[in-house]
């Protein structure tokens, strides 16, 4: 049996736990916006966020590479305001990551959102809570099992995510390089063993904690309909 | 008691509301007319829910709108009792009214004091609720705790859309009695919307006629009733008079109501003698006679004095009577307009059932 690496595992789990809570306070008001604006532009806010689901992860990983790098718009201002660069750094992933991860993010919450409709909100608003108040204590706790979703479709989507993170990121110890990326190099030079390990080992952990989420999601009490 | 005034329109697809009009609320007020006659968007207009509203909303000297430039609902100290309750599932009875006593408790109040949880739960009987959750109760209990979480935020006004409608006749009799004490108990005036007429005469003591967007009438209740085109009233079905009466001492199951001379005897009075009451009794329970009936199995026998007649119809007639200085409807065939010899001025003797006055005017 090979010796499991740990760097890449912390890695990885470091890297989906800062998305997951990047992506949950950028998604939030993202899909509050999405679930109750009457404004026309939101189908194309929706297409934008839905893209990284059609989009092969090279496509998009090509140009976050550009957008990301010293001469690109974000890389430039990055440099500028940290004196270092976004690529091939843990930065540039969790950037990357987030927009990769971002629609899985979204759709559950904006769905939730819309499941919990305007009428709570009205109901809200004439009980003297302002539009905070009752997203805090209205909206929220009706949209629990959004919330729940969405923090493990997007991490669980992070840990497994590959292309993105190989052409933003490399393949740098420490740094970049993540459990996906640490099983593509042992298969490529033919450690199946140390690749099993990784790769079982992500298999089990994912599977575990999606039947953790799914068993607590049951017994989250059913909020949304009385 | 408060003064609104309005001068606003909604317009959406298919559908405008044009109204401007100045109420003098004191009591409960009722907004009837037709389903989409435009009742629930003035509700949410004057509670700063409508989206597509322009123009102006003054209460008491506050201007809640003008132009588009609104004042967001939650600082309008407005109470709104919407037609399904909609209570909060995810909190307990308690949790919902505490939420509004939380949040309501920065917002300026006309009221001297703000209302207690205790008199509200008292008031509208909630003790035995408040551990449950809102999925669990009844309709008629949702409507008492959505009622109660209103009144929790000290209103200056409560709004009430068809808190009604969705229940039985036996939680309605229950709910009633409640909505008829709230503006004298907690001091606050009531704008009602309803579609049941039956509901305006027992409730309400001022009305507006809302009609494709528009006021048509307004003013006392009985006046705009008596007033009223018979299609206005819901089909002609619907037509009746309301009377003002107090309960005098009920005997046992029987009540008698006095007008002021006469009397009339119902199966059971809901209220304690002494109570002034109003009761509507439609135009097809109301028989005529032009002598005083005997042997009849009706008792309730009214002297009056005919004041119109309308005889559009080719089958009937609409017989409008003066009772006591009280005004009460009267539908007969045109066979018995033309036998008994009725014109405007006779005396007749009108014939009510006693059981025309338990099924349709108290519910």
């Amino acid at each position: 049996m090979a010796e499991l690496e740990l760097g890449p595992v912390w890695l990885s789990l470091k890297l989906a736990a800062v998305t997951v809570i990047v992506l949950l306070l950028i998604a939030t008001p993202l899909a509050w916006w999405l679930a109750f604006t009457r404004r026309r532009a939101r189908v194309i806010v929706e297409a934008i966020v839905a893209l990284p689901l059609v989009l092969p992860p090279t496509v998009l990983g090509f140009y976050l590479l550009i957008l990301l790098g010293p001469a690109g718009g974000i890389g430039h201002f990055w440099a500028t305001v940290t004196n270092s660069t976004l690529t091939f750094s843990f930065a540039g992933l969790v950037v990357a990551s987030v927009i990769y991860s971002f629609p899985f993010a979204v759709q559950p919450l904006q769905t939730a959102f819309e499941g919990v409709g305007r009428e709570p909100l009205e109901a809200a608003a004439t009980l003297g809570a302002t539009p905070f108040e009752a997203f805090l204590r209205v909206a929220s706790p009706a949209a629990l099992r959004g919330y729940v979703s969405a923090l493990v479709l997007s991490f669980a989507h992070t840990l497994g995510e590959f292309g993105v993170v190989l052409m933003v990121g490399g393949n740098i110890p420490g740094r970049t390089k993540v459990i996906s990326i640490a099983v593509y190099e042992h298969v490529e030079t033919l450690e199946y063993a140390q690749a099993h390990v990784l790769a079982a080992g992500l298999l089990g952990f994912s599977f575990v904690v999606l039947v953790c989420v799914y068993a607590l999601n049951r017994r989250v009490p059913s909020v949304v309909r009385p | 008691m408060g003064s609104l005034v309005l001068d606003v329109a909604v317009a959406r697809a298919g559908f405008e509301l044009v109204v401007k009009h100045e109420l003098e609320l004191d009591g409960i007020t009722a907004v009837y007319g037709p389903s989409a006659a435009g009742k629930t968007s003035l509700l949410r207009v004057i509670a700063g829910l409508e989206e597509h509203a322009r123009g102006l909303v003054e209460f008491e000297g506050t201007v809640w709108q003008r132009g588009d430039e609104r004042v967001p609902a939650h600082k309008r100290g407005v109470g709104y009792v919407f037609q399904d309750g909609r209570l909060f599932t995810h909190l307990t009875v308690e949790g919902n009214l505490r939420f509004a006593q939380r949040h309501a408790g920065r917002r300026a109040s006309s009221m001297a004091t703000k209302v207690s949880l205790d008199s509200v739960v008292g008031e509208l009987d909630l003790a035995a609720l408040l551990p449950r959750r809102p999925g669990s109760l009844s309709g008629g209990e949702q409507q008492r705790v959505a009622i109660g979480r209103a009144l929790l935020t000290s209103p200056r006004l409560l709004l009430m859309d068809e808190p009604l409608s969705s229940l039985d006749v036996g939680r309605k009799r229950e709910i009633a009695p409640l909505i008829e004490r709230l503006p004298r108990t907690f001091g606050v005036p009531v704008l009602y919307v309803t579609h049941n007429v039956d509901e305006v005469a027992r409730l309400a003591s001022d009305m507006l006629l809302l009609k494709a967007g528009r006021i048509v009438a307004s003013g006392r209740v009985a006046d705009v009733l008596e007033r009223l085109d018979l299609d206005d009233l819901g089909g002609a079905q619907d037509a009746g008079a309301v009377l003002h009466v107090r309960v005098e001492s009920g005997r046992g199951e029987a009540a008698a109501l006095r007008l002021k001379e006469q009397v009339l005897h119902v199966p059971a009075a809901r209220a304690a003698p002494g109570t002034p009451l109003r009761i509507r009794i439609h135009a097809r329970d109301v028989a005529l006679g032009t002598e005083r009936p005997r042997g009849l199995s009706i008792r309730n026998v009214l002297q009056a004095r005919i004041l119109r007649i309308d005889a559009d119809e080719p089958t009937h007639a609409d017989v409008l009577l003066e009772v006591d200085g009280q005004h009460l409807r009267s539908r007969i065939t045109r066979e018995a307009l033309e036998e008994l010899g009725l014109a405007v001025g006779k005396p007749v003797f009108a014939l009510i059932k006693s059981v025309a006055l338990e099924s349709t005017s108290l519910f």
